[in-house]
């Protein structure tokens, strides 16, 4: 590696489940605006810009980063555009970390986004295909037979679900960002309305426009600012949706992903040395899930460390400080809102849900059928 | 026969509005389609434009071309239009204040409904298609949205593949068609064009049984469009006997309460004369009611 | 930086309809064979990226299907782009300058026969002011050919010339789809498809899959004899709207030429990718080539279009004619967008 890489800047937008006011170019712009002002930079210092977003279908725009790269100030400039389902947005900020690691760039500007209410989410990911059986209700039919299987491998306790949501909820009543902020009780909860057993209503993510961005420099441009969040470690891996032993609920490549970026970053015992997780929790059930695929917990344990409560803000292992996917889920953008979020922890700049003194945070994104994984860790050491 | 005499009346009669140079010129302007407002003497604009403004001052006579855009001020919706009213459904009545005057119009909005309405809104004129110099020139006002209907619309031919084919033609055939790589040995629904082990397509293709065991399911609750069975339902994977992976497809001729992980299943095929190159010959897997499988026996497939 | 390599490419024939394949079907063979060529498998591969395109089958994740043609056990490193192929290879250049692994394998695929791909490519265009005008890509490309014409810097003579000279070359290409020795005025006596674009100055449409091995420092050198080294390599943008762009030139194929270096030594050949005639004409002169360089010596994207992997077969022809010593500089293009708007050059070298 040529090149150690930095965040130096992060921008977000109030994410909604519809942003009538603004169109796509004004969404992700107010993102990118933000992230080089943290930066104390302006489109002209960019060199390059890492763009991501989910399937094209969902605004109907083919390949939208021609038609973007105006409100990113692209011309003359390298833009890119990456796109592996859900985890994409961790896999953009990947990708624009290799290209200032690899001493290609110096500053790059990255950006996903999502503007889902210009179509309907659910059109656009299960169109009617001829010779295609139509037989699921989106997402959730997918993961609720993976969760039904954790819980019967883990012998979970039934409630772990609804504590996950109860406290992402309580972290997004903490984030003026957030999409949903809703203060809700173990009770209501639970009380919501089963859509896709054993997944209730209130164990599901929303759907939401949203952008997010961050500004990628090498060591000699971090000296910008005073908290750069410098990046030690990056990954991704794939396995394919359906073979033969595929175990689904931990899945080997959200494992490998892991490891790897624990290896790269000299981390050999993650609870301890990891301070916070910023995870893709689309349905609350992943956080248990994920918990042990990403060695938090031992396998079948997780959902004991959620409700014993430690993932709390304040307690051992707080995950999904911002609320998570749980309160925000703008899907081209979701993994990058994770990984930025775990860049502002570690420069102490996420405000009401700052952890105390971290140093080290992990981002973590899926896609797919639990099959594309991303992640980086950050930490305010170089 | 009543006992009080009663009979109609009809008062009509069509004036001539002399409009003078003010209204005169506005409403000549609606005639081109151009709205227009007039300037009062402390630099106001009217619109409608007035000959003397509140004060009892006279107007300018400077005339100013405005967007035939505003907000509304006030609204009431009109549920049963009446005799006279410029639209034969229901609307509403609004004060509206064009972008950039001092005062307010009334006219009418088109909006179907009442719950489009709200004091603050942004409307635009729709101009009446035949215009001669009137008020209704402008045919009524309709809500601004702060978006436009996008309309995509495709023709895509859909053509799977080889392998695919293969298992739809069995299918056609009442059979379920998996494929095996032999250096792997594992047996795939539907035939693949690479075994996840060793990249070789699963070219020796093999039948497989309609039973098999629910390893585990969803029981879906929601209403969506397009379902087939009305909610709650279940919806499982099923290990095929011989196969090595699961399939995904709907549980039933149970009761949704009574369906368990590890319960062995058989197809319930449509009948045959119906059968297409579709899963969905397979109406669903309903239980054989044999023993259920031990948890040991399927576990690898969670 | 590390030095790295193209050591290997495959392609399928570039057919109208290929019938009985999915995603998946294209995949497994062409990746095979890049592969077996330097004698690996996947199991050697430490990155693998993609490029497609939903739009062409219309359908969301096509490239999850894709993945389905990949020995993905154990679990890969993988990454896709919604781009050309060429723009993978991009990716994974990048990716090996990091120094932690050796070797990526790079695919895409493009079946143009499922949909209506010049309604799709409409797509592209900004949604608010000329998606609703229904601008298909011929249309939209003719409208550059017009200014080109206009502007006197060419003719449809020089159209047809291009068209004819690219066919010819195509009939040493098996893989080429419309191949043959045409006559320039018997292509000028074509109907316009749009004014001034006539059908053999457009490409056709194709089914195809490319794949290529990279490979950096000495694992290049132990995987073939003569690696085609990747000596530069750079793509830009420019501004969206056709209207504030001068169509007759490419300033952002320019300006990537020079980050790549083209200019700095004597060019063998190109292969450009043009879909359109009078853009060959465009790119040579914002790529700086003369008169003695051999353009598309494959017979270019005129010959055979596969969308999103007509570009990475522009680096492959480019690079197979390095690797089998025919070449000792060659360079490699890619365009992605509505008339040029994203350029992609880069410069390969066999020593």
């Amino acid at each position: 590696m040529a090149e150690q890489c930095a965040v130096v800047g992060i921008g977000q937008t109030k994410h909604r489940e519809s942003r009538r006011d603004v169109s796509m170019p004004g969404l992700i712009r107010i993102a990118a605006l933000e992230a080089l002002e943290d930066a104390d930079m302006t489109f002209k210092d960019v060199d390059a810009i890492v763009i991501g977003t989910a399937p094209d279908m969902f605004e109907g725009i083919m390949m939208p980063e021609l038609f973007l790269a105006d409100a990113l100030g692209a011309a003359g400039k390298p833009i890119f555009r990456v796109h592996t389902a859900g985890s994409v947005g961790g896999s953009t900020a990947v990708v624009a970390s290799h290209l200032v690691q690899a001493g290609v760039h110096e500053k790059v500007l990255t950006v996903a986004f999502e503007k889902q209410s210009e179509s309907n989410a659910m059109w656009a990911l299960s169109p009617a295909i001829p010779f295609q059986p139509q037989l699921v209700a989106g997402a959730g039919g997918y993961f609720a037979p993976l969760i039904r299987s954790y819980i019967r491998r883990a012998d979970a306790h039934p409630d772990t679900g609804c504590m996950v949501a109860v406290k992402d909820r309580a972290h997004g009543m903490l984030n003026p960002h957030a999409h949903l902020h809703l203060d809700q009780s173990l009770e209501e909860v639970k009380a919501a309305p089963m859509l896709w057993d054993p997944i209730r209503y209130s164990e599901t993510c929303p759907s939401s426009d949203g952008a997010v961005a961050m500004v990628l420099v090498n060591q000699q441009q971090a000296k910008r600012v005073k908290n750069p969040a410098w990046v030690k470690g990056t990954s991704v891996r794939t396995e394919r949706t359906f073979f033969a032993g595929r175990d689904q609920v931990n899945p080997r490549a959200g494992q490998q992903c892991a490891k790897d970026v624990y290896d790269q970053a000299g981390i050999t015992n993650p609870p301890v040395e990891i301070d916070c997780a910023e995870i893709y929790v689309p349905f609350s059930w992943f956080e248990p899930m994920w918990l042990e695929n990403l060695g938090f917990a031992e396998e079948g344990l997780g959902w004991k460390m959620t409700m014993e409560g430690k993932t709390k803000l304040g307690a051992d292992m707080p995950i999904n400080m911002s609320g998570g996917v749980m309160c925000t889920n703008p899907i081209g953008a979701s993994g990058m809102l994770r990984f930025a979020e775990a860049a502002r922890q570690v420069r102490g700049t996420a405000d009401q849900h700052q952890v105390d003194g971290a140093k080290v945070a992990l981002g973590h994104a899926f896609g797919g059928g639990s099959q594309f994984f991303a992640a980086w860790i950050v930490s305010s050491e170089r | 026969m009543s006992d009080f005499l009663s009979a109609p009346y009809v008062l009509q009669y069509t004036y001539t509005r002399s409009t003078g140079p003010v209204i005169g010129r506005f409403l000549e302007s609606l005639r081109y389609g151009v709205l227009e407002g007039v300037r009062t003497a402390d630099g106001g604009v009217l619109c409608p434009p007035l000959e003397y403004d509140e004060k009892g001052e006279a107007t300018t006579g400077e005339f100013i071309q405005l967007r035939p855009v505003g907000t509304v001020k006030s609204w009431t919706w009109v549920p049963e239009p009446r005799k006279g009213h410029p639209l034969d459904r229901p609307f509403a009545f609004a004060l509206i204040q064009i972008d950039g005057t001092d005062n307010a119009m009334v006219h009418v909005v088109d909006a179907e409904k009442p719950k489009r309405m709200k004091t603050g809104m942004r409307v635009r004129a729709r101009w009446a298609e035949e215009r001669n110099g009137t008020i209704r020139d402008i045919a009524c006002f309709e809500p601004v949205l702060p978006y436009l209907p996008g309309p995509v619309h495709l023709d895509y031919d859909v053509r799977p593949g080889q392998h695919y084919t293969a298992f739809l033609r069995g299918l056609q055939e009442g059979k379920l068609i998996g494929g095996c790589d032999s250096q792997s040995g594992k047996v795939y629904v539907p035939p693949r064009a690479a075994d996840p082990f060793t990249g070789n397509p699963t070219s020796e293709y093999v039948e497989v049984a309609d039973t098999g065991v629910l390893t585990t399911f969803t029981i879906i609750r929601i209403p969506f469009e397009g379902q087939k069975l009305k909610p709650p339902y279940c919806f499982g994977a099923i290990v095929l006997d011989g196969a090595d992976m699961p399939i995904y497809h709907l549980i039933s001729g149970v009761p949704y309460d009574q369906i368990r992980m590890g319960m062995r299943v058989k197809a319930k095929w449509k009948p045959r004369e119906e059968w297409e190159t579709s899963l969905e010959n397979i109406l669903y897997f309903e239980p054989t009611g044999e023993p259920d499988a031990p948890f040991e026996s399927y576990e690898e497939h969670l | 930086m590390r030095n790295v390599a193209i050591v290997s490419f495959a392609q399928l024939p570039s057919v109208r309809v290929s019938h009985a394949t999915d995603e998946a079907e294209l995949v497994q063979p062409v990746t095979s064979q890049a592969m077996k060529q330097v004698g690996i498998t996947q199991d050697d591969i430490g990155f693998t990226c993609s490029g497609s395109t939903d739009y062409l089958p219309g359908r969301p994740f096509s490239f999850v299907a894709a993945v389905d043609g990949l020995k993905a056990w154990p679990p890969i490193r993988e990454s896709h782009v919604e781009m050309d192929g060429a723009f993978a290879l991009y990716e994974a250049w990048v990716r090996l300058l990091h120094g932690d692994i050796d070797t990526a394998l790079v695919f895409s695929f493009g079946k143009c026969s499922l949909g209506p791909v010049p309604d799709v490519l409409n797509l592209q265009n900004d949604p608010y002011y000329v998606q609703p005008l229904g601008l298909d890509s011929i249309s939209a490309a003719a409208l550059q050919a017009q200014a080109l014409i206009d502007a006197g810097k060419a003719t449809e003579r020089d159209f047809a010339e291009v068209a004819v000279r690219n066919r010819k070359n195509a009939l040493g290409n098996p893989n080429a789809q419309i191949k043959g020795d045409f006559g320039v005025d018997e292509l000028l006596e074509e109907p316009y498809l749009s004014s001034p674009l006539r059908k053999s100055f457009c490409s056709p449409l194709s089914d195809s899959a490319a794949a290529i091995v990279l490979a950096a420092g000495d694992a290049a050198k132990k995987l073939t004899k003569r690696p085609a080294w990747i000596r530069g390599i750079d793509h830009r943008t420019e501004p969206h709207s056709l209207g504030q762009r001068d169509l007759t030139s490419s300033p952002s194929a320019k300006l990537a030429a020079e980050k790549a270096g083209v200019g700095k030594g004597k060019v063998d050949l190109a292969e450009l990718h043009a879909p359109f005639a009078h853009q060959e004409l465009i790119l040579r002169e914002a790529l700086g080539l003369g008169d003695d360089v051999n353009v598309n010596p494959s017979g270019g994207a005129l010959a055979a279009n596969s969308l999103m992997t007509a570009g990475l077969i522009r680096f492959g022809e480019a690079a197979s004619r390095v690797l089998a010593g025919k070449a000792d500089r060659a360079v490699a293009h890619t365009t992605n967008g509505v008339c040029l708007q994203h350029n992609l050059v880069a410069v390969l070298e066999g020593e």
